[in-house]
């Protein structure tokens, strides 16, 4: 990924071509904003663009690779900002905009651009470069029988308190059937940032995934339960599953029990799969936050990670089988690449059958949205290879 | 008996197949592997003139779920055995296949062909013995549970051999493979099979001596073809494959040759929409058939 500004850009660019036009006054701009789609994307060269008075504008991003903040050029002798970005085929960028004026700064998303992805930490914009779509399966799908979500509180011992869990239930249900289990991280954030359930409505709907049974579980202190913690692995294990198993028709073996989590949820499902070996089948981790050291204990990650990093470093010191099968993704993006692509490597080490797949994309629920489908249906395949019409 | 092989019918030709036959009387359908959908037949019996007579296979299934619930979960409980046993048959399949594909990368040589043979052979023994792994565990479940001894599947047997009785032909559609040789061995259908069958998609895969899956396309990844078990066995040495165009990579021809050489020398008959092959009672496919050949094209078997 490269960044061009200023005379190096390509002279086709849209935005060259404005530069070129005489007179460039404010109504050739208005003009050029009214017809352009922002960010431009041509080919490869995205052209981001910011209209309005500063002192300084940058784009702004947690994009590895490039420089945190981009500096924007102005375009002489009008109020038009530009910065072009070469981003590779598929990508996914998200960004905003940093304004200096004076000894004042300001981020926001981008004005020009109607796309945003959420999340909980708050909203950005984003650019789809050459190649990148929104999954269909991704979408609303009147054709597919929407499963149903119902609330359950689950007393628990080992996290003394009751923990609100959202259950999903397949479409066309039947009582006499068994069904696998899939326990989320994370999961109201799963439901509401990565679609999760229309994404189940439709891949059952497909014959892409299994039908499943689906337990949403949210965090409390995200930090301290999802950073390698025995309670959180307890009650996961002797309490959720076992209370699950015992009122709703599920197979109940361990080829039919699968952990998912993103980043710290990541970490919660290996740790859990790790203390309670041979009762889950599959993990589904995506961007994991497995950040470990090789020597000493520089781990860069702040005081959060290091139960987390002692976790991985007495992992990788002795790897040992804790599933059968694990899918792993992890956008090229992200800091976490590297060590996601070490612990591939390290699972399999351990006898575990591994799917590892890496998108053009960072460390956003977009990108664990647009994973699903690959990974699910390797998790718990659907009939389809039984179907011909 | 005659089997004729239909390509999948989303542009039907039954109707036009049937009007050749010049059939008298009822025929009999099968839509079981519909599933729920099983009822919806109105489209396929006016394909039949009106005079289709559905079996009702699926439901009748389901009533015995309901009727005869120690027999179903007994089936519940085998049906998940079967599938340990059908993933565990896969992991070793996964390796046998990926030991031939490596074999064969290498450079050419004699010895290296030796090997490519000796790969094949290990696939081969593998599907051979799952088949029959697959055929004890059956026999086991018959012998644990008969169905005849059963009150409520001997009356729908009763049932379905008087329909099957009056049938000029019977008709067998697509859909889920497994759930329809599940329900035409439970109601013991081949017995009472008459002169003539048409089958299509899962229909005709439901008919042969060992039915092998396929899907190249599946969005976890192009998967092995495996062998599922055994249908009817009214057709022997037939792999059918419908929408072979869709749910296979047909150019990719080591691949497909691989494929081929694994199931010979039955032939892997290549069935799209419009397709029509007629199989006589010695198994033999007419000339013009389309086949995977060894090399892994799509080949016409020629004239005898």
């Amino acid at each position: 990924m490269t960044v061009i500004s200023g005379q190096d850009v390509d002279r086709k660019l849209a935005i060259n071509r404005l530069r070129e036009r005489r007179p460039l006054d404010a109504a050739a701009v208005d003009r050029f904003l009214a017809r352009s789609e922002i960010p431009i994307v041509e080919g490869e060269k995205c052209t981001f663009l910011f209209r309005g008075a500063a002192d300084a504008v940058h784009l702004v991003h947690r994009t590895v690779g490039l420089p945190e903040r981009l500096a924007m050029a102005l375009l002489d002798g009008s109020d038009l900002w530009y910065v072009v970005v070469e981003l590779p085929e598929g990508s996914r960028f998200e960004y905003q905009i940093e304004l200096r004026r004076g000894d004042d700064y300001d981020r926001f998303n981008d004005p020009l651009n109607t796309k945003v992805a959420h999340s909980p930490m708050g909203s950005s914009s984003v650019c789809y470069a050459r190649g990148y779509e929104v999954p269909e399966w991704s979408r609303h799908d009147p054709a597919a029988r929407p499963g149903i979500l119902i609330e359950l509180a689950a007393p628990s011992r080992a996290l003394r308190r009751d923990v609100p869990v959202t259950i999903y239930v397949p479409a066309r249900f039947r009582s006499t059937a068994r069904y696998p289990l899939l326990v989320v991280h994370d999961g109201p954030e799963y439901l509401q940032y990565a679609a999760a359930k229309t994404v189940l409505d439709n891949l059952i709907h497909r014959l892409d995934v299994a039908e499943t049974i689906v337990a949403f579980v949210p965090p409390g202190d995200r930090l301290v339960e999802y950073a390698n913690s025995a309670a959180h692995a307890r009650f996961l294990t002797t309490e959720l599953v076992p209370q699950l198993e015992s009122t709703l028709p599920l197979i109940g073996t361990p080829p039919a029990r699968a952990l998912m989590g993103a980043s710290f949820g990541a970490v919660a499902s290996l740790s859990t799969a790790y203390r309670h070996r041979d009762f889950y089948g599959s993990l589904l981790l995506q961007s994991g936050s497995f950040v470990f050291t090789d020597i000493g204990f520089d781990h860069g990650g702040g005081p959060a990670f290091e139960p987390v990093v002692r976790f991985i470093n007495r992992f990788r010191a002795a790897p040992r089988r804790v599933a059968d099968r694990i899918f792993m993704s992890c956008g090229i993006y992200e800091p976490l690449i590297v060590p996601n692509r070490s612990m591939a490597h390290t699972f399999e080490a351990a006898g575990m059958e591994v799917r590892y797949v890496e998108a053009r994309d960072g460390h956003s629920w977009e990108n664990w949205r647009d994973r699903l489908r690959e990974g699910l249906s390797w998790i718990y395949p659907g009939p389809q290879k039984f179907f011909y019409e | 008996m005659k089997v004729i092989l239909l390509g999948p019918q989303r542009t039907p030709t039954l109707g036009m197949v049937v009007q050749s036959l010049d059939l008298a009387g009822p025929i009999a359908t099968v839509t079981a592997g519909w599933q729920e959908r099983e009822p919806a037949d109105d489209e396929l019996n006016e394909l039949l003139g009106g005079r289709g007579v559905n079996l009702g296979l699926y439901q009748r299934w389901l009533d015995v779920q309901t009727r005869d619930p120690a027999y179903a979960a007994a089936v519940r409980t085998q049906r998940e055995m079967l599938d340990e046993v059908q993933e565990l048959y896969l992991l070793r399949l996964d390796y046998a296949m990926r030991a031939a594909y490596a074999v064969r990368r290498r450079i050419a040589s004699d010895l290296r062909n030796d090997a490519v043979t000796e790969a094949m052979e290990a696939i081969r023994d593998l599907d051979a013995r799952h088949l029959a792994r697959l055929g004890d565990l059956h026999g086991e479940f018959y012998r644990a549970w008969p169905p005849h001894e059963r009150p409520v599947i001997d009356e729908h047997r009763s049932a379905v051999a008087s329909l099957l009785r009056d049938a000029a032909a019977v008709v067998v559609t697509g859909g889920h493979v497994g759930v329809l040789v599940r329900v035409l061995h439970m109601f013991n259908v081949a017995a009472s099979l008459g002169a003539l069958v048409i089958a299509w998609s899962a229909g005709a895969m439901a008919l042969t001596d060992r039915i092998v899956l396929f899907h190249d396309r599946a969005p976890q990844g192009p998967g092995h073809a495996e062998v599922y078990g055994s249908g009817l066995s009214v057709l022997r040495g037939v792999v059918p494959l419908p929408h072979a165009r869709h749910r296979l990579m047909l150019d990719n021809a080591a691949r497909m040759s691989l494929f081929a050489r694994r199931f010979a020398p039955a032939r892997c008959v290549v069935l799209e929409a419009g397709a029509r092959v007629d199989i006589e009672s010695d198994g033999s496919c007419p000339a013009g058939t389309p086949v995977l050949g060894a090399d892994g094209r799509v080949v016409s078997v020629a004239a005898a």
